[in-house]
């Protein structure tokens, strides 16, 4: 049975346990201890009554201070949005072809077409705006429907090949699957198209091709296949290739066309986002 | 037992180490009044280093305009770090940790010379401890009158006095807290808020928690902050040697040891007349005569204690004095006392004290106000052009630390057929001028773009200069230029 003694040097009673010897003394909580713990179930209690805390079957109880994480949230971004009002009615204000002349308004609209790009146009372009084969690299100097802030600014607005009625359509026929060209017309053009660009091709070919294209592809690329911004038809000269430039991609091309679709942001976005994002896009390295 | 005029004092020492029982609750110390060319030291030392610490936020320093005018400030707000002329950025935060080695190698040469002359005389600890100790001497009276005060029943002068004590002692933390905050903003503004309730919460809650530790540590845990929470009387054992001063009870003169009658003879007994006035001053609570220990901050106020009773019953002074452990042994064989203070040990804190702090000067001095940093662009890593040539995008952050605006010029060189220009002026305009405000950080977009032959195997180095217009000042960055493989 328990044998409680009391230590002489401590005071202190034991446990009035044994083993082998070895007595335990019941040493009290230190106060330190006790009152800490004391005063975490107070202000656990102070808790319940300021704070949301309890769950109840459909909802939790509010708390007497009324705060809500999701409230603190739309404060914040009330107040952001408030904080940016002046610069975001000066950036409507102000014609987007004149912004730049605006040093703090520019930094603005880069600040903002910068996350607004991440957010709405990185999924095809790319965080870094580099496109990728079917998707446009918005950084170099080569445009389908326009380098100048202008004409950035009218493609994000209103889409390309979109559902929107201002929209901006160029098509790529499909010169095989429509029965427009021969399969050997098509390698023809293909290998004239490559040898504007690259030395070294097979110049008979491409001069039978060269023929075929001043009939069937100059009225869009241009006879001296350079391109139209209008029509969003690429320039086949340069370095740059849109879908590809090794020979099999450009067959697929001329055989079964292209049509891809860029939509229109006019009805999803503010106008001060798409002129955000559109001055960003022309500050990346290529805008005219 | 009747001592020539000298009274010998019932004091245990508490913190010795056999009274010093694990399980029993800390006995405070009351220590007596001690007089005499160490306190008197002490006094001095406690209103030098009191009045470094409220002055200092007070010093104006012209650093002209729109910089503030303060000689001491950190102002974490605005990441800067001003010390009179010294102006440090956050990212020469090594000026600090220089700062700080040159501290600790300091502590090491002091304490290697004069013992813990840092914990006597001018560690904060030790210093608000002796003024809150001023002060309960100052209401409640000397050790005896305290003592007493302690174990009479609670009355009406009791309580008053407590009152005061307790009043004065938050008076002197909400002064130490106070003047702590002077230093993160402009003082006197911070002021004028401070008492019109106009300050920051953070401000008030600094205070408020320097308040509450000020007198927590001086008025209650007192030695126990350097017995048992400071790393430094540990460090210490490490750096005390036999060449090192410490407060010394002179044993081969004091013992053995006793009570002294007047006109006793002194022949085949010590000096020491056990009248434990020496353990009664003391604040550590421990007995000199142990010899040097753990607790020891060698405040010397034992040693005022005994030169005053070896005044009185004419005895030269001295039997505790600061010694080295080498010159007791010396006295012993009656020898002269030297000390040393010349040592491979002090001599390499002084070489190592001298080239931190040399480092420290050259890098001061040769301070650039200029900074330059470059970040390429990593997505997309190039872009191919039209014509076929490979542009690099370059983010260039250009430093003015200086409060007037200046005027910086940015080329591009190790590239060959390159051209380069600033997102902000556009190819065709290529001044390639970036106007930086005074005291501030300007980002500029760079475009490099040359023939694809240029770069071989993916990667070229380059370099980007940036140059200022007017004195001519330049950084150079390396960076490379990437193409395809």
């Amino acid at each position: 049975m328990a044998n409680i003694e009391k230590d002489e040097v401590s005071g202190v009673d034991t446990t009035g346990h044994e083993w082998d010897g070895i007595k335990e003394l019941d040493t009290p909580m230190p106060r330190w201890w006790l009152w800490t713990f004391y005063a975490t179930i107070v202000w656990a209690i102070g808790y319940w009554v300021l704070m949301p805390a309890w769950p109840l079957v459909s909802e939790h109880t509010k708390g007497m201070l009324g705060y809500s994480s999701r409230g603190n949230l739309e404060q914040e971004l009330s107040a952001a949005e408030a904080a940016q009002a002046d610069k975001v009615a000066a950036l409507l204000a102000t014609e987007i072809t004149e912004v730049k002349d605006n040093a703090d308004l520019y930094q603005f609209a880069l600040a903002g077409g910068r996350s607004n790009f991440a957010v709405n146009c990185s999924q095809c372009h790319g965080s870094g705006a580099q496109g990728g084969p079917g998707f446009p690299n918005l950084n170099d100097d080569d445009w389908l429907w326009g380098g100048s802030i202008e004409q950035i600014y009218q493609t994000v607005q209103f889409g390309i090949r979109s559902d929107h009625e201002d929209t901006r359509i160029g098509n790529m026929p499909a010169f095989q699957t429509d029965e427009i060209l021969e399969r050997g017309q098509i390698l023809d053009v293909a290998e004239y198209v490559l040898s504007l660009s690259q030395e070294g091709r097979d110049m008979d070919a491409a001069g039978r091709g060269k023929e075929v294209f001043a009939a069937e592809c100059s009225s869009c690329h241009g006879d001296d296949a350079k391109g139209n911004t209008e029509l969003g038809a690429p320039n086949l000269t340069d370095a740059i290739w849109f879908y590809g430039g090794d020979k099999d991609t450009i067959v697929r091309t001329i055989s079964k066309g292209r049509a891809n679709v860029m939509p229109a942001w006019t009805d999803r976005l503010d106008d001060a986002v798409i002129r955000q994002i559109s001055l960003y896009v022309h500050s990346l390295g290529g805008g005219e | 037992m009747n001592q020539s005029s000298v009274e010998t004092v019932d004091v245990k020492a508490v913190n010795k180490k056999e009274n010093r029982n694990l399980f029993e609750k800390r006995e405070k110390i009351q220590p007596k009044r001690a007089t005499g060319t160490f306190r008197r030291l002490k006094w001095i030392i406690m209103g030098i280093t009191l009045a470094i610490y409220y002055v200092t936020p007070w010093i104006r320093w012209d650093r002209g305009a729109g910089a503030p005018d303060q000689a001491v400030l950190l102002d974490i707000e605005h990441r800067r770090f001003y010390f009179f002329f010294i102006e440090i950025w956050p990212q020469e935060v090594y000026y600090v940790t220089g700062i700080l080695i040159v501290a600790a190698i300091s502590l090491f040469l002091v304490t290697a010379l004069f013992g813990r002359a840092w914990c006597g005389y001018s560690c904060p600890q030790t210093v608000w401890t002796d003024l809150f100790i001023f002060v309960e001497r100052a209401v409640e009276g000397d050790r005896n009158a305290r003592l007493k005060l302690d174990k009479a029943p609670m009355s009406v002068g009791k309580f008053s006095k407590r009152l005061v004590k307790h009043v004065i002692w938050i008076v002197i933390g909400l002064l130490t807290g106070g003047a702590w905050v002077f230093y993160f903003a402009d003082a006197p503004t911070l002021l004028q808020d401070l008492l019109t309730a106009d300050a920051r919460p953070i401000a008030y809650s600094t205070i408020a928690v320097l308040t509450a530790t000020t007198y927590t540590f001086g008025g209650f845990m007192r030695e126990q902050v350097c017995t048992y929470m400071c790393p430094w009387p540990r460090i210490q054992g490490a750096m005390v040697d036999e060449e090192t001063l410490t407060v010394t009870y002179h044993g081969n003169r004091g013992e053995p040891r006793g009570p002294h009658k007047k006109n006793e003879s002194w022949e085949g007994r010590g000096h020491c007349i056990d009248c434990k006035q020496c353990v009664a001053v003391c604040p550590m609570g421990i007995d000199i005569r142990d010899g040097l220990q753990l607790e020891c901050i060698t405040c010397a106020l034992c040693i005022d204690a005994c030169d005053s009773v070896m005044d009185k019953i004419d005895l030269p002074r001295g039997l505790i004095s600061y010694d080295t452990h080498e010159g007791s042994l010396e006295k012993a064989a009656n020898k002269k006392l030297k000390v040393k203070f010349i040592r491979p040990r002090t001599l390499a804190y002084v070489g190592l004290l001298a080239l931190v702090g040399g480092i420290m000067l050259y890098a001061l001095l040769t301070r650039s106000v200029l900074d330059v940093n470059v970040i390429r662009d990593r997505n997309p890593l190039f872009v191919t052009l039209s014509d076929g040539h490979i542009r690099n995008g370059y983010t260039v952050k250009i430093l003015n630390k200086i409060h007037e605006t200046r005027r910086f010029v940015v080329t591009v060189e190790g590239l060959e057929g390159s051209e380069a220009w600033l997102q902000i002026e556009g190819p065709r305009h290529r001044q390639m001028i970036v106007p930086v405000p005074g005291d501030s950080l300007s980002s500029v977009k760079l475009f490099v773009s040359a023939p694809a032959e240029a770069v071989e195997d993916g990667s070229t180095d380059i370099v980007i200069v940036v140059k200022d217009l007017f004195n001519g000042e330049t950084e150079r960055q390396e960076t490379s230029f990437k193409g395809p493989k």
